[in-house]
């Protein structure tokens, strides 16, 4: 198992970080009347385990045994029969999904899926009625017209059904649901508690830490805890016993986006944008995300250009990253900001250098 | 099997009020109902207004307090944004409940049960241009026994054909007044005690929107105990500390775009939600002394055009980034557009 899942704590009173929330989710769900929640806040801060960790406040260990099932639901949609598809995790007494998986028909699973989920009442052996818990991984992704078909069924059920929703950017979930949960905000650890973290680990392991070592991870991590801990391990591969310079390795997709990088500040030209197109795909084939990958060009951008360019590198980065959503084929949107910024940066050397 | 929770329900549903009386605020919309209540008589009904002003609560107080428990069934249809209503689903669901015919319009149990049914389309703007089309038949064949009340957030998002059989009723955000009176109350039922502190700062961050105050309130309780003062509000609110907005600011100032792209940094790695924090640096801005008129203008601009790109799904640190970027070029008098000619 890889230690971001074994050293996931379990328990709310085990967390290293976010030890403030974690009580208070604990006092939050100490009456039955707790209201719906929404977890946000950025990759790799710790949404999922406090979720899990209060689940099982809730419901005891019996909420960590889950079983994964992968279902197909055949759906009305009024002339004709469609069939999604979806992965759900669940246990006796939550459900935890991720109904943007369905795309476009995301809408039918908030409609026809969800609410059947929250309309049915657990009651138990002696007749007393219950309540269970939907978990709804990334609603930041839910369509417009999904996430308003969520609206009613997060008032009607409310008796029998409480929903924790998660996402990354809560500026992307629409008022009218932000307005019937609790709004929880999970902040990236900062670097020293990530330090805290690595080191809980290394004494678990049986590791040998030199001095500042976990600091050099920490900061490269970009204060995602997630990916302090891969690198962390990652590290433990290459090379054991530690040494306080130990190269902590980028990961690949990183490297190749520097190389693209270097190849546009050396060379304008159709042919070097031909050439970085089929970098780019490669990127994108090997499924990283092309926002990220946008991100990742201008942050390495800007560690290379003078301060009066980079105000406009950023904005044309904001304005491609924009036609992109509402467009389809990313790679245009990728192509057109290389394409920008190699006609911006040419026209400033030949102003400075002629 | 392992225990079972026992489930009472949150306070937002536990203060619904379940007689039109009852709702706060409303008044224009109350007088009529209240008619209705003595006369019988109803029109069909249009509701809109911004989120937790009492729609969807009027709708269905009336439709309770007109049938009682025990017809509500066979007379109210609810069909809310979370049912599919594609024009086909649309047509035979209302086609099936509206062709029951009704029995004799006497007084049943004390409820005035009048000889229609009454459709409630609930979150009406999310329905499409063609089934909301579809529906000007439906609701001229049947017009002689059923009532349709419409509720949506935004009334331009319901075609005028439809908007124009119905009264119209605007539901207004809760002024500071009325929130304060419901927010009492449902402290003095709950045992709570609010200074007059957190009572005026539990108005200005929910905005006229009731439901808001009270998930806040509620949170606020289970946190932090029976005594719960305006700072305990704002943490649960998600409102952006003051002091995080002012960074931001000063950074913007300072003129050094690395140090502007670290806060933005910040902020995103903080989570707080950047389209909150355009309405907070706007509020800043604005009233901002030493800001000339020329360069809010220039801020301003950008803000708007950066919450436009968010409700399309935009990157929140990209369109924050900009907005640093133009806000600091504004600011420290550089020029807004690129030099060199390309
Ligand atoms: N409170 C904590 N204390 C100690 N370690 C933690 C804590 N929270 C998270 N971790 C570690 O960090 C890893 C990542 O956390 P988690 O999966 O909860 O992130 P997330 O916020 O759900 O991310 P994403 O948005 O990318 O899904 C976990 O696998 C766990 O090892
Ligand atoms: N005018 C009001 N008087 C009393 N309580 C109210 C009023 N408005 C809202 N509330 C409270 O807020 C909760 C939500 O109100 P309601 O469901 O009626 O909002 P809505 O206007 O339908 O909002 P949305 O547009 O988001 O559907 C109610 O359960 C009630 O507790
Ligand atoms: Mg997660
Ligand atoms: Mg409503």
């Amino acid at each position: 198992m890889l230690w971001v899942d074994k050293y996931r704590p379990k328990a709310l009173d085990q967390v290293i970080v976010h030890e403030d929330v974690a009580q208070n989710l604990k006092k939050l769900v100490s009456e039955q009347d707790c209201p719906h929640l929404l977890f946000y806040g950025p990759s790799g801060s710790g949404k999922k385990t406090l979720i899990m960790a209060l689940l099982r406040q809730m419901f005891g260990s019996s909420s960590e045994k889950v079983k994964v099932e992968n279902k197909t639901w055949k759906i009305n949609a009024g002339t004709r029969n469609i069939d999604i598809e979806l992965t759900t995790l669940s246990s006796t007494h939550h459900v935890e999904m991720n109904p943007s998986d369905a795309g476009f028909q995301d809408r039918y699973v908030v409609q026809e899926i969800i609410k059947e989920m929250a309309k049915n009442r657990p009651i138990d052996t002696k007749g007393k009625k219950g309540f269970k818990v939907l978990v709804l991984n990334e609603v930041d992704k839910l369509s417009r017209e999904a996430q308003h078909s969520l609206r009613r069924t997060m008032e009607k059920y409310s008796a029998s059904c409480r929903l924790i929703l998660c996402c990354n950017s809560s500026s992307k979930v629409t008022e009218a649901i932000r307005s019937r949960c609790l709004n929880i905000r999970i902040n990236a650890p900062r670097e020293d508690q990530i330090v805290k973290v690595l080191e809980f680990i290394a004494k678990k392991e049986n590791l040998q830490l030199p001095a500042g070592f976990a600091v050099r991870v920490a900061e490269k991590s970009n204060r995602s805890l997630r990916r302090a801990i891969l690198s962390f391990e990652t590290c433990r591969v290459q090379q054991y016993p530690f040494t306080i310079n130990q190269a902590i390795s980028p990961m690949d997709w990183e490297e190749y986006v520097s190389e693209i990088v270097s190849d546009i500040m050396k060379e304008q030209s159709p042919k070097r944008l031909f050439q970085v197109r089929g970098k780019l795909y490669e990127l994108l084939i090997n499924c990283i995300p092309p926002e990220i990958l946008l991100k990742r060009l201008l942050h390495d951008l800007l560690r290379k250009l003078d301060a009066e360019l980079k105000h406009e590198v950023c904005h044309w980065a904001a304005y491609y990253e924009h036609r992109m959503r509402l467009g389809q084929k990313a790679i245009f949107h990728l192509e057109a900001f290389i394409a920008k910024f190699m006609s911006i940066y040419k026209a400033f050397l030949i102003a400075t250098f002629g | 099997m392992a225990p079972i929770l026992q489930s009472s329900q949150p306070w937002v549903e536990k203060y619904r009020p379940k007689q039109v009386k009852d709702v706060a605020h409303q008044d224009e919309v109350v007088r009529v109902l209240t008619n209705t209540l003595e006369t019988a008589n109803c029109p069909h009904m249009l509701f809109y207004g911004p989120p937790g002003t009492g729609k969807t609560t009027t709708a269905l107080a009336i439709a309770h307090q007109l049938f009682g428990p025990e017809l509500y069934k066979s007379r109210v249809l609810e069909l809310n944004a979370s049912d599919d209503r594609g024009i086909n689903v649309v047509r035979t669901k209302i086609k099936d409940f509206a062709a029951v015919a009704v029995g004799s319009g006497q007084r049943q149990g004390g409820y005035p049960c009048p000889t229609y049914k009454i459709i409630i389309l609930d979150e009406a703007d999310s329905m499409t241009e063609d089934a909301q089309n579809a529906l000007r038949r439906t609701m001229e064949t049947y017009s002689k026994v059923t009532r349709f009340f419409f509720i949506c957030n935004y009334i331009s998002r319901i075609i005028e054909p439809l908007a124009s059989r119905c009264a119209k009723f605007r539901f207004k955000p809760l002024s500071e007044e009325i929130m304060t009176s419901r927010i009492l109350h449902i402290c003095k039922e709950e045992g709570l005690n609010l200074d007059a502190e957190a009572l005026s700062t539990l108005s200005t961050i929910s905005q006229g929107d009731l439901r808001r105050a009270i998930t806040y309130l509620q949170g606020a309780a289970r946190l932090f105990g029976s005594s719960i003062t305006s700072k305990d509000l704002i943490s649960v609110s998600g409102v952006i500390p003051q002091e995080v907005v002012g960074a931001l600011l000063a950074a913007c100032k300072s003129g050094n775009f690395d140090l502007a792209n670290k806060e933005v940094n910040n902020v995103i790695a903080d989570g707080y939600p950047v389209s909150q924090m355009l309405s907070q640096l706007f509020e800043v801005v604005v009233e901002a002394d030493d800001i000339s008129d020329e360069q809010k203008a220039r801020i301003c601009k950008r803000l708007g055009e950066a919450d436009k790109c968010l409700v399309d799904g935009a990157d929140e640190y990209l369109q924050l980034l900009d907005v640093a970027s133009n806000t600091m070029r504004a600011l420290c008098n550089m020029p807004q557009e690129f030099s060199y000619e390309t």
